[in-house]
């Protein structure tokens, strides 16, 4: 890399539509729109059919330093604690055993060679029908030393909501975590105080979840009222 | 407060009224309470542009203790319903609210499980001030009618005697949902 390189150069992106994608996972099918099922619907959209679908590993090779990086993640942490290698739009993410991810972060910032100091928080995913990994922890990372950007990807089931703090390697996740944890129920293990951040301390569940109820009054109008958005156009 | 709640009813009470009415209008004091999109035009409101001074309305203060009217900008999360509440309790009589903009007065698009619906619920609230968010135009308008209020306010037996007449009709007064017409 040259001394006099431009400070806001574009980072260095390899990958891309170049790549062939690898077969997509099918993991939720929907169907409709507005929570809308059966006969009534008068909306025009009940024949609406989607399918929520993740990339799937991608071969190899990556493409430009993702192959560096994968390549030295593989050799400092072995093949066993990465799941799988995703490329999708030009963008890179690790899929992480949980049990190994602190392990993996710690090699992450701390290695030569991939130095991601920076992780930009946590966020949590939940896909409820994708079974047995129910909730997603997905962390953005920036190596301020190489000026690259990575993901990785965490999941637990539904019933095992527990995912290792990495707080001990990325401090500035504490509240990242506590943000997750509040909205999504995924703990943190290890994290040092575990509390919620956002909703009231004595809040039940947890509001992000895709089964939970979006809540509201019904609004009152002269003689009438309209029930709340999420109840308003179910016919079930 | 002071002497002019003791004074007993007739022309020196009016005479009082009259005179603090048309000092307190003229010397409000806004707390900041931006909550959300609403505080922008608040601040706007009080830039030169649109020059909040010109009511004697520019000093912001952050301090409830040096406050006597909230502007309640954005809309009131549950968590925050408390906070509001007790930022309302610090500030010194006499004192007034002001909900700006739709989420303030009735919850406006939040309605969830997060959202208050309406600072009503919390705080007594002197003008609703609807718009989502409301024009800086909108605000200064809401200000003159809120000074015209304080104006025309009462003191000692006069406002015992409004506030019980307002009660009583309040009381009285059909829920929306029995009332007839249009709907709304």
């Amino acid at each position: 890399m040259s001394e006099h390189q431009p400070e806001n150069l574009p980072a260095e992106v390899p990958g891309g539509d170049a790549l062939t994608p690898g077969p997509t996972e099918v993991v939720d099918r929907r169907q409709g729109m507005f929570g809308v099922r059966g006969t009534g619907d008068t909306s025009g959209f009940g024949g609406l059919r989607r399918d929520v679908e993740f990339p799937g590993a991608s071969p190899k090779p990556y493409g430009g330093w993702y192959d560096a990086v994968a390549e030295r993640l593989e050799n400092l942490i072995g093949d066993d604690a990465i799941e799988k290698v995703v490329v999708d739009r030009g963008e890179i993410t690790f899929h992480v055993k949980r049990e190994r991810l602190v392990e993996f972060c710690r090699h992450l910032r701390d290695d030569e060679a991939l130095r991601f100091e920076f992780c930009s928080g946590v966020s949590g995913v939940h896909y409820p029908n994708d079974t047995d990994r129910e909730l997603h922890a997905v962390y953005h990372l920036l190596s301020i030393t190489h000026n690259r950007r990575i993901r990785v990807e965490v999941s637990c089931p539904d019933a095992d909501p527990h995912i290792p703090s990495v707080v001990s390697v990325y401090p500035a996740n504490d509240w990242h975590e506590r943000e997750t944890w509040d909205f999504f129920g995924i703990i943190f293990d290890g994290h040092p105080a575990l509390t919620r951040i956002q909703m009231p301390d004595d809040w039940p569940g947890h509001p992000q979840r895709k089964d939970y109820p979006l809540g509201g009054i019904d609004v009152e109008y002269k003689g009438a009222t309209i029930p709340p958005p999420d109840t308003r156009r179910s016919y079930n | 407060m002071g002497v002019e709640e003791k004074l007993p009813a007739g022309v020196l009470l009016s005479t009082v009224e009259g005179l603090a009415g048309y000092m307190r209008k003229a010397s409000l004091w806004p707390a900041t309470f931006g909550l959300a999109c609403c505080a922008i035009e608040m601040m706007t409101t009080g830039a030169p542009r649109y020059d909040a001074a010109r009511f004697g309305m520019e000093v912001f203060r952050a301090s409830p203790r040096q406050a006597d009217l909230m502007i309640v900008a954005g809309r009131v999360s549950q968590k925050m319903a408390p906070v509001l509440r007790q930022i309302y309790d610090q500030m010194a009589n006499p004192k007034w609210v002001l909900a700006m903009g739709v989420c303030a007065s009735s919850g406006g698009m939040f309605n969830n499980y997060a959202i208050v619906q309406g600072v009503d619920h919390v705080v007594p609230v002197d003008m609703y001030l609807p718009g989502c968010p409301p024009r800086p135009e909108m605000l200064l308008d809401a200000f003159l009618k809120l000074h015209e209020d304080i104006k025309a306010g009462k003191l000692g037996k006069n406002r015992r005697e409004l506030e019980a007449e307002q009660e009583r009709a309040a009381l009285e007064a059909a829920p929306t949902i029995e009332m007839k017409g249009l709907l709304r």
